[in-house]
């Protein structure tokens, strides 16, 4: 028999004590524990990007890395960036531009990149692609992805959509 | 798929780690970002009974310059080596390879650390160790051991690591005034697996190289140093000189073949990555323009 793991920490503002055995996997821990099924598990090795949440401010793979080591941490999912409206904005551009369409992949992308334009004011679509590359979309593509993501980093520089 | 099931133990210490790890021998895992371990694990190549987890070590955290050497930390991030001034001057070929690795919620978990002691003979750390001489710091039950980079990689996926040892740090030379590196790597898309890369450092006097490691990845079962290297030593570097050495290259080097590149092609890009280098390295764009290949 496993001994389960305790964990304390924060999800999308909120504080959770838990217990999980080693082997769960923070996206399954988000969905399956806490119901928050904006993060969405694709490959399950890192590769696909449907599972990105932010961990401590930085963008991870819910996938690899397990709920034991979330001890202490501060977690952002999906549902915490579109609840607070910090990427309202963004959401408004993927819907404008079509940049979405059976919507698997549409969480990892707008944490993704809402991360790049935390870093960078004016990316262009060349840095775009760069920081999106980790992700990926089996419908639309990417080149709307990229437009929306474009014209959301126009209008938040005062440059217009 | 999902991982299957393992205890877990979250190491207090160095020394708690490594009693851990020296009580289940080879049944136990290190984590540190989990990177490479939990792909694998989610995939079930690999099942370990007990995975020992280093992530709370700060004392493993960090990078810090003394007298002639860079230290850099074993549980150090990915993103921490891209963004920082010290091995931006001091190991810049370490700059370079980062960007090509993976993709950035990747940098931010990966560790140097786990890199190395994961050994996969197609990631750009190991190689870059390899090209700087760097110096692989491990502890274990007896103590301290320093092992040459070029020692530590002894096959895919295995390393000079005893079981009950952990990698702790990883210390290179600094870059001096007239070193030069280069890094490139042939991939299918940014941020994938090298199909074939190269690191290299060298000391570059006026147009004569009197120094040049050149440790190529994905063409074996753990970085290659090429003995090439010598034929460009202390010598003009002509077309003709280039031609040799390009041709020594082919001779030694034993690639692979796989779904990505068969063994000529592999043998081909590392040509064309070595005129590409030597070029970069002396600013003689000419000499890569293809008719020493």
């Amino acid at each position: 028999m496993i001994p389960a793991v305790s964990i304390s920490l924060q999800v999308n503002g909120e504080r959770i004590e838990a217990h999980v055995l080693p082997r769960l996997n923070l996206a399954d821990f988000l969905r399956e524990h806490l119901k928050l099924t904006g993060t969405h598990v694709g490959c399950e090795h890192g590769v696909c990007g449907a599972c990105t949440v932010r961990v401590n401010g930085d963008i991870v793979r819910s996938c690899l890395m397990l709920a034991a080591q979330t001890n202490g941490a501060s977690i952002e999912t999906i549902e915490g960036l579109s609840d607070s409206g910090e990427i309202s904005d963004l959401q408004a551009a993927f819907r404008e531009r079509n940049a979405l369409q059976c919507g698997f992949c549409t969480p990892g992308m707008l944490v993704t990149a809402q991360d790049l334009l935390l870093q960078e004011a004016e990316p262009d679509r060349e840095r775009i692609r760069e920081h999106l590359s980790g992700n990926y979309c089996r419908c639309t593509g990417y080149q709307a992805i990229v437009d929306a993501v474009a014209s959301t980093a126009r209008a938040r520089t005062g440059r217009g959509a | 798929m999902k991982a299957s099931a393992f205890s877990y133990a979250r190491a207090t210490s160095v020394v708690n780690a490594i009693e851990l790890l020296a009580e289940h021998g080879d049944r136990a895992k290190v984590l540190s970002g989990g990177q490479s371990l939990m792909p694998a694990m989610n995939l079930r190549l690999i099942s370990p009974e007990l995975i020992v987890d280093i992530g709370d070590l700060t004392e493993l955290r960090g990078i810090a310059v003394t007298g002639d050497r860079l230290r850099i930390g074993a549980l150090t991030r990915h993103v921490d080596l891209l963004n920082s001034a010290d091995v931006a001057k001091h190991a810049p070929l370490i700059s370079e390879a980062i960007t090509h690795v993976a993709h950035a919620a990747i940098r931010n978990r990966g560790t140097i650390g786990g890199s190395l002691a994961h050994a996969d003979p197609a990631a750009e750390l190991p190689a870059s160790m390899v090209a700087l001489k760097a110096t692989i710091i491990v502890e274990g039950p007896a103590g301290e051991r320093q092992i040459a980079a070029e020692d530590f990689f002894t096959g895919i996926y295995e390393t000079a690591l005893e079981v009950d040892e952990l990698l702790v740090a990883v210390e290179v030379p600094v870059a001096q005034r007239n070193s030069a590196h280069y890094f490139s790597e042939f991939a299918r898309r940014h941020g994938d697996y090298g199909i074939v890369g190269l690191a290299a450092q060298a000391v570059v006097d006026g147009d004569i190289l009197t120094d040049l490691r050149l440790a190529y990845f994905s063409v074996g079962d753990r970085p290659v140093l090429a003995m090439a290297a010598t034929k460009l030593l202390n010598v003009a570097v002509t077309p003709a000189v280039l031609l040799e050495a390009s041709e020594t290259l082919g001779e030694e080097l034993d690639p692979q073949e796989d779904q990505q590149a068969s063994v000529s092609m592999r043998r081909h890009l590392a040509k064309v990555l070595l005129a590409r280098c030597v070029a970069t390295l002396l600013g003689r764009p000419e000499l890569s323009a293809g008719e020493v290949l």
